[in-house]
């Protein structure tokens, strides 16, 4: 038998100290970005700069383990994020929202494209800071109006059916930009879209009509049992997704989607804290990878679109808002609070990490973030005090 | 009773309205996790949320209880959280092939596999009635059992 407690060498020492004292910085973090009422996702990104390459406290030994951490992390947040709505809100969402849908992804998608093109990068990696630019944040958004109790406004569900909207879209758009970005040719490029655009169908189609058959064969499970079920489906199907190149992360987008019923939410539940800590993982490595330097250079047009991805916000807002029949306030208060951007847009940058213009779309988006999610839920709260001015004044 | 519009929130749960007979607007929010919340609409913004109560599970039951909550509703919530059991009611229109039957004589447990828990006649409920109770017309049946046994109790219910 191998003494496993023997073979913790002095390098595994090392290793087991740098993560642990990146673990409690990251909750110091965490506890910080609750204390301020916005998302952690930034302090993880600013944490993951200092102990990068060129950063404050550079870590070596244990790059490696947090790199395969994060890779987990990124298919943990998909499917999380796939999970997030059943059946019959993707179909609601779908029946109520797509008019705001359409005028949300133009006015959030094209900035990003417009920069990316002018700034000479690939098309297909213009693409991606389209992307980055287009998705609020849906974790940011629940948690904002949850903090700020507006889940019960006019214009909550309207702002809910956007990210409902987002959500599917991503359904369509990742693994199309997943299949250009490989691009080896358009006849194998065409394939690759075409392979990724029928399995998203098939997915689709599975969860939305036969969802619960689906989910019944995992409902019997123990805690433990699904836990591990979705951990390896999840897994497995990104793996899957990798050999036909398409992203994994995308494979587990399409899991989370297809699981439905009782079982999305239980699915949810068990598999939270695990994403939690493998997800904190992949925001720290993704800023790892970003070099500081880098940084400097994309501020000019990260603000830029910063400001530009605050009015398409504030626009898309407005619109839903206004399809739910919500008055001046809260059409302000829907566009402020779908100004976050977060996970969706670092996984799509972390899409594109090995173009050639991958390290510089990693520093833009990290901006880009920065920038949004600590503005967006400072703007939500602020618009609370203009919608009431707004009222007494009316 | 008054009416109450229901709202999907998306990722969130399901939201409750109705307007009280003074006028206020009330807004009750059940999130996924079994939290409620309780909101009254502001007066100056028709849109907007003014005062809210956070609610846990045992907060609502000790809210609902002050407020004099119907034993048939905690019943009917008690069901809902079990796996693959659900509860529905079914009108008995005069004239129908149950009314004037007995709950045995139908043997709707043994060919439905539904359990009739109570009936409610004339605002009066018979809870768990025997199978000799007969069924009236304009009785109210409860049962529970499988969706699949609900639909086949009501089709020999509504005959």
């Amino acid at each position: 038998m191998i003494p496993l407690v023997a073979a913790a060498s002095g390098e595994t020492a090392v290793v087991f100290i740098e993560i642990g004292a990146i673990a409690l910085v990251l909750s110091v973090l965490a506890r910080l970005a609750g204390r301020l009422g916005i998302t952690a996702i930034p302090l993880y990104l600013l944490a993951g700069l200092a102990v990068g390459e060129g950063g404050l406290v550079p870590l070596d030994v244990s790059a490696d383990f947090i790199q395969l951490a994060g890779e987990i992390g990124v298919l943990l947040l998909l499917l999380t994020l796939g999970l997030e709505y059943s059946g019959d809100e993707l179909r609601h969402g779908l029946r109520t929202g797509a008019g705001p849908g359409v005028i949300d992804a133009v006015a959030n998608f094209t900035p990003g494209l417009v920069v990316g093109l002018v700034l000479g990068w690939a098309p297909a990696v213009a693409l991606l800071l389209g992307g980055v630019c287009w998705v609020s944040s849906s974790g940011v958004v629940s948690k904002v109006l949850t903090d700020l109790d507006r889940l019960g406004n006019r214009e909550t569900p309207a702002v809910l059916n956007l990210l409902v909207i987002e959500d599917l879209a991503m359904a369509v758009y990742l693994p199309v930009v997943g299949a250009l970005i490989v691009g080896r040719g358009a006849a194998d490029t065409t394939v690759t879209v075409a392979i990724a655009l029928a399995a998203v169908s098939v997915i689709l189609a599975v969860a939305l009509r036969w969802g619960d058959h689906l989910s019944g064969l995992l409902a019997p499970a123990s805690d433990e049992a699904l836990l591990l079920a979705v951990f390896g489906l999840t897994l497995l199907v990104g793996g899957l997704a990798q050999e036909v190149q398409v992203s994994a992360a995308i494979g587990a987008f399409l899991v989370g989607l297809a699981l439905s019923g009782s079982v999305q939410a239980r699915a949810a539940a068990v598999v939270g804290p695990l994403r939690d800590l493998f997800a904190a993982t992949f925001f720290l490595f993704f800023s790892f990878s970003v070099d500081p330097s880098d940084l400097v250079g994309v501020l000019v047009p990260a603000g830029l679109l910063a400001v530009l991805g605050i009015l398409g916000k504030l626009l898309s807002g407005w619109v839903a808002a206004r399809s739910a029949a919500a008055g001046t306030p809260g059409r302000l208060r829907a566009g402020t609070v779908l100004i976050a951007r977060g996970e969706f847009s670092v996984v799509i940058a972390a899409l594109g990490a090995a173009t050639a213009d991958g390290a510089e779309l990693g520093a833009l988006a990290a901006a880009y973030v920065l920038i949004t999610a600590i503005a967006g839920p400072l703007a939500a709260k602020l618009s609370d005090r203009m919608a009431s001015r707004l009222v007494r004044t009316d | 009773m008054t009416e109450v519009t229901e709202t999907q929130l998306a990722g969130i749960g399901v939201r409750h309205e109705f307007t009280t007979a003074s006028g206020e607007r009330v807004s009750v929010l059940s999130h996924r996790t079994g939290r409620r919340e309780l909101a009254v609409f502001s007066k100056d913004d028709p849109d907007a949320c003014s005062t809210v109560l956070h609610l846990s599970p045992d907060d609502t039951r000790t809210l609902s209880e002050l407020l004099g909550a119907s034993p048939v509703g905690e019943a009917v919530s008690a069901v809902q959280r079990l796996e693959g059991v659900a509860i529905d009611w079914i009108r008995l229109r005069p004239g129908s092939a149950p009314v004037g039957t007995t709950i045995g004589a139908g043997r709707l447990r043994t060919r439905t596999g539904t359990s009739v828990v109570a009936l409610v006649r004339a605002g009066e409920t018979v809870p768990a009635p025997g199978p000799e109770v007969a069924m009236a017309a304009e009785d109210l049946v409860v049962a529970i059992g499988t969706p699949d046994g609900l639909r086949q109790l009501r089709v020999l219910l509504e005959a």
